[in-house]
């Protein structure tokens, strides 16, 4: 049993608003990196799809760019217990990306540039919950926020959310992600409080 | 130091550029565990083999867990997640420790 | 030594102990150290850190690491915490913990970065503001331990505001030679203009490499990854060159 510490609070403004269990809502942005931020130039990033029977479909900056784009205002909740209410987005939801890529694949693995890996189930980035996103607050996105491009599955915990996102594979099987295989949970979702494996 | 390993990282601005402190943040995390202290510990990269003290890998904190990387390839080394009853310790990025325990 | 202290604790897991401030002295306008009564201490190496564990009255709780300041002494403890602008947990240590409160504890932790009376080489010591912390730790127990090993120490710190152990420091210790590096703003008297630690200054203040000191160097990311980088620019084994970084601005 812990000893209380008389008078220490943290560093949390009370929170007003409908948060998931054990989380604390910040007004900041704090930046959570497993590795050192990559730089990519849009000159040469790429974003490709690779179904399960191998085929595979590509964007490029200008292509990705040119695809119809929505600016969703969305909560991120993040694994490590901060909220951070109403986020404003720019990108491409993953129903127009997906939208000519024939699979029967039920899981994504997405990978980023760094090496950085995630999974999950290929319906949880349909049905306009999952956009790759480009901008933020109404600036290009930041390389430490993710930029030039994230994935962004806010009805996820945020490490599902990869930055630098590079590729997404479609799955008949599912394979653990990087904090998938650590003791992370396989869905994470935060109303349930999917924080670990086996919670 | 005088800043470590928080074990909620909440409203935690970033490190400084490189983002990373040294392997020997990994002391107490590791010490929670193991007997001895593997931060003196020399650990060769399963990636590019280079060898040298663990207290010397780059250390990413500001993260779910605790991720240590090679300071010459930045492979992933070493990963440790502290849940609330269980650790989960990956290092399957070392292939050797070689740990210094003294003599009986 | 690490080999007395490593057997010592062979079989023992490390678990948090409640440790209760017995005294706060400021050492500087943002910096307090302080003092600690740790039942059953084990006793540490110059170098080593505690973790230090706060928890809310709601169950909220967070971690931090700090370097340990004082001489091994018993059951007293003695931590120096700087206070960071915006931080978490050092504002509620350098302003709120007073005289009778209790915190959690454990340690002493690390091995790598250390120094034992027991070494016999000339010793450097390379400080970026609060990086002091454990070389002044190595300073301490050099001087309880009756060690007469050279140390040379170099102090990099914003202006003479910011000197940590300012009385102690100023007073000195024999065979320490300790040289201030003033980045933004110096005192009157000083030679050197304000300005960030030179390949220069350390080669002019430290050790010559064929003495093959060891090098500590404890501070912030970016002041360590310089200082590092300049000694084995200069020659020296990057294998005697030991750092603690302790990352950017946060507590």
């Amino acid at each position: 049993m812990a000893i209380i510490s008389r008078g220490f609070h943290g560093r949390r403004p009370p929170a007003g608003r409908k948060l998931p269990p054990g989380q604390y809502e910040t007004t900041g942005f704090p930046v959570l990196s497993a590795g050192p931020t990559p730089w990519i130039s849009t000159d040469k990033w790429e974003l490709s799809v690779t179904t399960e029977t191998g085929r595979r479909h590509s964007w490029d900056w200008a292509a990705l760019t040119k695809l119809p784009s929505e600016t969703p205002t969305v909560d991120l909740h993040c694994v490590t217990k901060w909220s951070k209410f109403g986020t404003r987005w720019q990108g491409v939801s993953l129903d127009v990306l997906l939208a000519d890529v024939e699979t029967a694949a039920e899981y994504v693995l997405v990978s980023s540039y760094g090496g950085y890996t995630t999974n999950l189930p290929l319906e949880d980035l349909l049905d306009g919950k999952a956009w790759i996103a480009y901008g933020y607050d109404g600036r290009p996105l930041a390389p430490e926020h993710g930029g030039p491009a994230r994935l962004l599955v806010p009805h996820l915990y945020l490490w599902k959310s990869a930055k630098w996102v590079h590729g997404l594979e479609l799955r008949e099987k599912d394979i653990p992600g990087f904090w998938e295989s650590a003791g992370y949970h396989n869905y994470g979702d935060p109303w349930q409080e999917q924080r670990y494996r086996g919670d | 130091m005088t800043a470590g390993t928080p074990a909620d990282t909440a409203g935690i601005p970033p490190d400084a550029e490189g983002g990373y402190i040294d392997g020997n943040a990994l002391a107490g995390p590791l010490a929670e565990l193991f007997a001895v202290d593997l931060t003196a510990a020399t650990s060769q990269c399963a990636h590019c083999s280079n060898t040298g003290p663990v207290a010397r890998l780059h250390v990413y904190r500001q993260a779910p867990g605790l991720v240590a990387r090679c300071q010459q390839c930045g492979q992933v080394m070493l990963r440790l997640v502290r849940a609330p009853e269980t650790v989960w310790l990956d290092t399957s990025g070392i292939t050797v420790l070689s740990i210094p325990v003294g003599a009986d | 030594m690490a080999r007395t202290a490593v057997s010592r604790r062979l079989g023992d897991r490390l678990r948090w102990r409640v440790a209760e401030v017995t005294e706060r002295r400021a050492e500087s306008a943002t910096a307090v150290t302080l003092v600690l009564e740790v039942p059953e201490w084990p006793g540490h190496l110059a170098g080593q850190h505690v973790d230090i564990r706060l928890t809310a009255e709601d169950g909220y709780s967070t971690q931090r690491s700090y370097s340990i300041a004082s001489a091994p002494d018993g059951t007293r403890l003695e931590l120096t915490v700087q206070r960071v602008v915006e931080g978490e947990v050092s504002p509620y240590l350098v302003d709120e913990l007073m005289p009778g409160d209790q915190l959690e504890l454990r340690g002493p932790v690390g091995g790598w970065f250390v120094w034992q009376p027991e070494q016999e080489e000339p010793v450097l010591l390379v400080a970026g503001g609060s990086g002091l912390v454990p070389l002044m730790c190595m300073i301490r127990s050099r001087r309880a331990a009756g060690s007469r090993v050279p140390f040379r120490v170099l102090y990099s710190l914003r202006s003479p505001a910011e000197l940590l152990y300012g009385p102690e420091i100023r007073q000195g210790t024999p065979g320490v030679d300790l040289t201030h590096i003033y980045t933004r703003e110096a005192p009157q008297q000083s030679a050197r203009p304000p300005g960030r630690i030179t390949p220069d200054d350390l080669a002019r203040h430290g050790w010559p490499p064929d003495f093959a000191p060891t090098c500590y160097v404890c501070g912030p990311t970016a002041f360590v990854e310089k200082a590092a980088a300049y000694l084995v620019l200069l020659g020296h084994d990057p294998e005697r060159v030991r750092t603690e970084r302790f990352g950017g601005g946060e507590d």
